[in-house]
């Protein structure tokens, strides 16, 4: 045997080993997302049975009767029509935020001034006080302002966020100086500027964060759940887990909730995915 | 005049953010501390007067507090045994989509990713059904094949090895996406040099990826630990820490007693002693990356 087809075999070789390797590969990975979708699906299934259906032993895969009801007792005789309006105020403030976020990541990275460095590194500090610390002082921060059970007081402790403006920040670092200069030649204010030039710019950065932000909006328990104590103030999660609480063995009822707390950021996702997931191909960690 | 607003102007920029984050994360935590060092509850919300200093009262109190001293056990438990299952499938899975040649594989990153996004309040109940004791899907599959069923949540052990793989099941997404960044950014040469020796997938693995990894690992690590530390909605929403507080956590001690109880200064000493112990970890972390590192 010469060289030549020593090499060619030895390449067949490893193509059809690379191949079953490949499909091994494809297989376990897919009986390991179907572990990571079981529980969606068997929530989607069941928030379309009946209550008797779900109670039902042994269990149905496929709804034998499909109904809506579930989705309409929320809204019928559960408040999920507030909640909704209350969550979507959320995110709505949370953009405002967000907005507030950009301006200062702008701040830290196109102006020198007295005092960056260590507003810098005071942004960055507040990343590592955890929640539970907090929670306590803030509520009564917000008590002696007057806003406990008002949806201010829900907004307005997280409004802005370090991470962001740090994300915000590193990457308007990047944008080129003669830019800003020419337009502020042009007799154009600060403030112009940022909304004219800097935001335009900065629309890859502001789309992930957007993205982040409505999904952090969506699902705010914690918070809401502690300085809201009137149920027309509630967001989605909180009152899902009042529904749970108080419907302890209503499960359609329960999954049907649950569905429409996370069928919209399921598709929101998938349609963003790519713009999340190069973020922090980017942002990367090395 | 041009001098003088370009002067202001990075102020003004900044000056929302810094005020809100003062006022909201700085300012409390200083105020958290004063707090702590007080008896101060109900009446201490409407009446400053009846707020008594008492000192490291609290922190005494705390420490010696049978239920605070089983939380914390149970919270070590959770890092203990999560922390490395989440380190372990994050990094595999992300191993095996790298792996993947065909553009199909990037279903997998969705796929695995999902449950990171979504609503954990949605998620802790849909658990719930799924553990159900006699209506649930998991004992009902176990009783397909002549198992009996398990004690999901209504077993002090089990229960906390529950929310584990519920919290596990939900972790994997987010640094699995980190992991196979980082992938990403090690150098194609290594791996062909390595492929001219004669190295196999695994000795790849072995010796170029795992290695590579080493600041991805660690950043993990300490991120995934530091989450567990402060493990609390999963519990909040699915067991309230029950049975017998086998899933009671140190941030749901926390939360109980400032918000449930009112005892704002008790609670207040229990999150600086749960701070403390993260902040002890991490440097424990460090060090032994920094040892490891020499």
């Amino acid at each position: 045997m010469n060289v030549k087809t020593a090499v060619q075999q030895a390449r067949a070789n490893s193509r059809s080993g690379e191949k079953t390797f490949q499909s091994f590969v494809a297989i376990l990975l897919t009986v390991g997302g179907l572990l990571m979708v079981l529980p969606f699906a068997w929530m989607i299934l069941s928030s379309f049975k009946t209550e008797g259906e779900v109670t039902q032993i042994p269990p149905t895969i496929w709804p034998q009767h499909f109904t809506l009801d579930n989705f309409k007792i929320l809204f019928d005789s559960m408040a999920f029509g507030t909640y909704l309006t209350n969550t979507l105020v959320i995110v709505l403030a949370s953009f405002f935020g967000l907005f507030l976020n950009a301006m200062a990541g702008y701040g830290f990275a196109k102006f020198k001034f007295k005092g960056r460095g260590f507003l810098f590194y005071l942004v960055l500090a507040t990343m590592m006080i955890p929640g539970q610390v907090t929670m306590i002082p803030v509520y009564l921060i917000l008590n002696q302002m007057g806003l406990t059970n008002t949806m201010m007081g829900i907004v307005l402790p997280g409004l802005v966020g370090a991470f962001a403006i740090f994300l915000f920040r590193q990457f308007m670092s990047d944008i080129p100086e003669e830019l800003l200069e020419a337009t502020r030649l042009d007799g154009a204010g600060e403030f112009r500027t940022f909304l004219q030039i800097v935001l335009p710019i900065s629309t890859p950065i502001l789309a992930v964060q957007a993205i982040l932000t409505f999904i952090g909006g969506w699902n705010s328990f914690l918070w809401p759940l502690i300085i809201a104590n009137d149920e027309k103030l509630y967001t989605l999660s909180v009152g899902l887990s009042l529904l749970k609480g108080q419907n302890e063995s209503q499960f359609a009822l329960q999954m049907a909730g649950s569905t429409f707390m996370v069928l919209p950021i399921m598709i929101i996702f998938i349609v963003f995915q790519k713009y999340i997931i190069e973020n922090y191909t980017i942002s990367g960690i090395k | 005049m041009k001098g003088s607003s370009q002067k202001l102007a990075p102020y003004l920029f900044i000056g929302p953010s810094i005020i809100l984050l003062t006022l909201f994360s700085l300012l409390p935590i200083l105020l958290a501390l004063v707090i702590s060092f007080t008896d101060m509850d109900l009446s201490g919300l409407v009446n400053y007067d009846s707020i008594r200093f008492i000192g490291l009262e609290n922190y005494k109190n705390v420490l010696l507090d049978p239920s605070f001293i089983k939380s914390m056990g149970n919270t070590l438990f959770f890092v203990i045994i999560g922390v490395p299952l989440v380190l372990l499938f994050s990094l595999s899975i992300a191993i095996l989509i790298n792996m993947g040649k065909s553009r199909a594989f990037k279903i997998f990153r969705v796929v695995f990713y999902l449950p990171s996004v979504t609503n954990v309040v949605a998620v802790a109940v849909v658990w719930s059904y799924l553990y159900n004791p006699t209506l649930g899907l998991f004992n009902y599959v176990l009783g397909l094949v002549n198992l009996s069923p398990v004690p999901w949540l209504t077993d002090p052990t089990v229960a906390k090895i529950s929310l584990i793989v519920l919290a596990v099941w939900r972790g994997i997404g987010l640094n699995m996406i980190i992991f196979i960044a980082a992938i990403k950014g090690i150098p194609g040469s290594y791996y062909e040099a390595a492929q001219l020796d004669g190295a196999n997938t695994w000795q790849q693995i072995r010796y170029i990826t795992l290695p590579q990894l080493r600041y991805a690992i660690f950043f993990v690590s300490i991120t995934t630990m530091i989450g567990w530390l402060q493990f609390f909605e999963e519990p909040f929403v699915m067991t309230k820490g029950k049975p017998l507080d086998g899933t009671l956590t140190a941030s749901l001690f926390i939360y109980n007693n400032g918000f449930q109880f009112s005892k704002f200064g008790y609670a207040a000493a229990g999150s600086f002693i749960l701070f403390f112990a993260i902040i002890a970890v991490t440097l424990i972390q460090f060090r032994l990356q920094n040892k490891a590192e020499s």
